[in-house]
């Protein structure tokens, strides 16, 4: 394929498109399959093969729409271009819909309105095929644009041009660490090495986040189209993509990709018509959080124990097998298609002065709308939780909103405000973080859930530094007398000097953002650990406090159950 | 040398063990016995077998040419490897941060009371294993949950334990009938 018969591919799926009366978008992601999506693509199905209306409508199982828990959700675009969204469907009321609306007569199920905040207040790049395509089907892909700015950059500019766009884009790292994309670009560009690797870390192990699984099960080109484009810019032939254990639907419609684009020379040998080849590879993970820290990652690509190695050399220099190697995150590499698309300043239009472009968030927990959105940067948490997410459900009241899972941390109620991008959430003492945001309300414990982080941190570390490997377990055992009342006050001192410990003794980012969660709320929340302490009371009603100090055993021994059998 | 081939002791008996063992052969000729594609070959070991044992793991390490503490030290590094055979059933209870907001810990704690076993572990009658996840990327539908690999979202002690019941009764009816 070059990039003439791509674009006539593109016309041509398109026109198809036009051609159908009604198309019917059924999202087709884990969330609305839980949520019964099955029986109503198989009622559909029945439907258009009873009716004989095969010619005139399509029924398109997509990746994710957004608002995932309203699913299943059914989107119906007619030959004008007129679209409704409908919530929580059952397989009668699909017919109902599609009955009525093949027959333009108005639908009698309540469809959501059109400007609900939930949809009029994101801008999707990322996210922009989501939910339009699907993700199985490479035409779909094409006949919006998927490859076309591929085929620009490997036929009207060097790998040099490339990465000053992507530099001049203002592009950081979306996995959290937030380090500019064109910088990283170019020093692995310029590395001198016989062979370079692009790797993709879809090792998404925050708990409460779920955004690079859905873009590689929602549009899993764009992925491999951004890959194929940096593996242009730094002069890799290599990729390998590094999918969760956890994500097998993922995995299978990468493969299924793969193959799809080898197959039209979108990947492989002489890509487009062009002199560059580009080859990716799957390498699926196997459970371990600790993987996604970019060495421990290659490490596991390499087939061993997915245990990080001290930096310098940074990847950049010398990765996989010793190669200057590219790693990115997903969401990351999703972005270079729009920005090499569309331009540089395009992308920088978006966003706040440091942080440019969108951001997508897995927005989740105690909230009314729950789903994934995809956000311009520099929006104020307060439009995130209570524009797009509907508020709290039940009245609940706002206590805490939790970003970058096990190594961030919580931002209280009084900070709402707090424009959302990678400097203000630093400063706040979380992180941007990969883009899980947990909203919590006032049944949640403070130091209950510094101590569920700790667990994790304390479970997924590596064991191959000391201050991690025995500095979680002290501190998961001091969070857990203090939750379960046998703490003094001298522990917090403690906890609060070994987290300042963990922190800066550390090797890898697991253990340097381990004590984040419990630093944090100690800042924020520092009463609520003292209730614990001293007046042994959990103020949300969760830690049972049903133990007391070793030190005070004294003074209580006349009630212990021992000592009054003896009596 | 004469490569080494599946081990000699194996239980030629209707389990298929003669067939499992063929399919990690077809997985190490695919990666061409290279020693990088030990996690894939062990993937697919897993998958087939349900577990890693001894004979698994050293058919492997002779296979890559690997030493056996190699094998076994990524065998237990990874979660996704379990070394003991697993129940007939797999409940895994997803512990993320919005499920544990929304009370999976209180659910896991109840199921640990009714099926009285730990979780992590396997019930006597090797029926049930019941595990904990660190988030299966399905926050929306806090609090969730896969049995047998299916998803089920938004789930209450009660309706876990139903389902479980109807999964291991299920089974027993299925055995009364075949009598």
């Amino acid at each position: 394929m070059n990039p003439t018969s791509l674009a006539e591919q593109a016309a041509q799926e398109l026109q198809r498109q036009e051609q159908l009366k009604l198309r019917l978008f059924l999202c087709y992601s884990t969330p609305c399959v839980a949520a019964g999506a099955e029986p109503v693509k198989t009622a559909l199905e029945e439907l258009l093969a009873k009716q004989d209306l095969a010619a005139d409508l399509e029924i398109v199982a997509t990746g994710c729409m957004g608002p995932c828990s309203r699913g299943p959700l059914l989107r119906i675009k007619n030959a004008d271009g007129e679209e409704q969204t409908f919530e929580k469907v059952t397989p009668e009321q699909a017919k109902e819909i599609l009955l009525h609306s093949i027959a333009n007569q108005p639908v009698e199920t309540t469809a959501l309105p059109a400007d609900l905040p939930f949809f009029v207040r994101q801008t999707r790049i990322v996210l922009s095929n989501s939910g339009e395509i699907d993700p199985e089907k490479i035409e779909h892909g094409i006949a919006r644009g998927s490859y076309s700015a591929l085929a620009h950059v490997l036929h009207e500019m060097s790998a040099e041009e490339v990465c000053a766009e992507i530099k001049q884009s203002g592009l950081r790292g979306r996995g959290g660490g937030g380090y500019p994309t064109g910088l990283k670009w170019n020093l692995v560009r310029k590395s001198p090495a016989e062979r370079k690797y692009v790797v993709a870390n879809g090792d998404e192990g925050d708990p409460g986040a779920y955004m690079d699984r859905t873009i590689m099960e929602s549009d899993p080109h764009r992925v491999l189209e951004g890959m194929a484009i940096a593996g242009y810019a730094v002069g890799a032939e290599q990729g390998y993509i590094y999918v969760r254990g956890e994500y097998p639907l993922a995995a299978a419609r990468l493969v299924k990709a793969i193959k799809a684009a080898e197959r039209r020379g979108l990947l492989g040998s002489r890509v487009l018509g062009s002199n560059f080849n580009f080859r990716i590879d799957l390498r699926i993970g196997a459970g371990a959080f600790v993987c996604g820290e970019e060495t421990a990652l290659m490490t596991s690509i390499m087939g061993r124990r997915g245990q990080p190695v001290p930096r310098p050399p940074y990847p950049a220099q010398s990765g996989l097998w010793g190669y200057p190697t590219l790693i990115n995150n997903v969401e990351s590499y999703a972005n270079i298609a729009p920005i090499m698309q569309q331009g540089a300043d395009w992308f920088a239009g978006f966003g706040t002065e440091k942080s440019k472009g969108t951001k997508v968030f897995a927005l989740c927990g105690e909230v009314v709308n729950s789903g994934l959105i995809e956000v311009p940067m520099g929006i104020s948490l307060r439009d995130i939780v209570f524009e797009i997410g509907g508020g709290l459900p039940d009245g609940g009241k706002f206590k805490a909103a939790q970003t970058g899972g096990p190594s961030g941390g919580c931002i209280p109620a009084e900070h709402l405000d707090t424009p959302v991008d990678y400097e203000s959430l630093k400063e706040l003492g979380s992180i941007m973080g990969s883009g899980g945001l947990i909203v919590m309300n006032e049944s949640s414990c403070m130091p209950d859930v510094a101590k569920f982080f700790m667990g994790f941190c304390m479970e997924e570390s590596c064991g191959k530094c000391v201050p991690c490997r025995v500095g979680t377990v002290e501190m998961y055992e001091l969070l857990t007398r203090i939750t379960d009342g046998s703490a003094m006050l001298n522990d917090l001192e403690t906890l609060e000097q070994l987290c300042r410990l963990v922190q800066e003794t550390s090797l890898c980012g697991l253990g340097m953002t381990a004590p984040n969660p419990v630093l944090n709320t100690l800042h924020y929340y520092r009463d609520e650990y003292l209730a614990h302490i001293q007046e042994n009371n959990c103020p949300a009603g969760v830690c049972q406090l049903d133990q007391i100090p070793l030190l005070k055993l004294p003074e209580h021994a006349a009630e212990l159950a021992v000592f009054k059998e003896e009596h | 040398m004469t490569a080494p081939t599946a081990p000699s002791t194996k239980i030629n008996d209707d389990t298929g063990h003669d067939l499992k063992f063929q399919l990690i052969d077809k997985a190490l000729k695919k990666c061409q016995f290279q020693q990088d594609a030990l996690i894939e070959v062990l993937h697919t070991a897993q998958e087939t077998f349900g577990h890693l044992d001894e004979e698994i793991l050293d058919y492997v390490s002779l296979q890559l040419k690997l030493p056996p503490s190699w094998v076994y030290g990524v065998a237990t590094f990874y979660n996704f490897f379990t070394l003991d055979p697993q129940g007939e059933h797999v409940c895994v209870v997803c512990l993320g941060t919005a499920c544990y907001v929304k009370g999976a810990g209180e659910i896991v704690t109840r199921l640990e009371e009714e099926f009285s076993i730990k979780a992590g572990a396997t019930t006597e009658d090797g029926n049930l294993s019941l595990l904990t996840a660190r988030c299966l990327g399905n926050c929306s539908l806090a609090p969730m949950l896969t049995l047998d690999g299916e998803v089920h979202g938004k789930q209450t002690a009660e309706s876990v334990i139903a389902a479980l019941k109807a999964k291991t009764t299920q089974k027993a009816a299925l055995e009364e009938e075949k009598v």
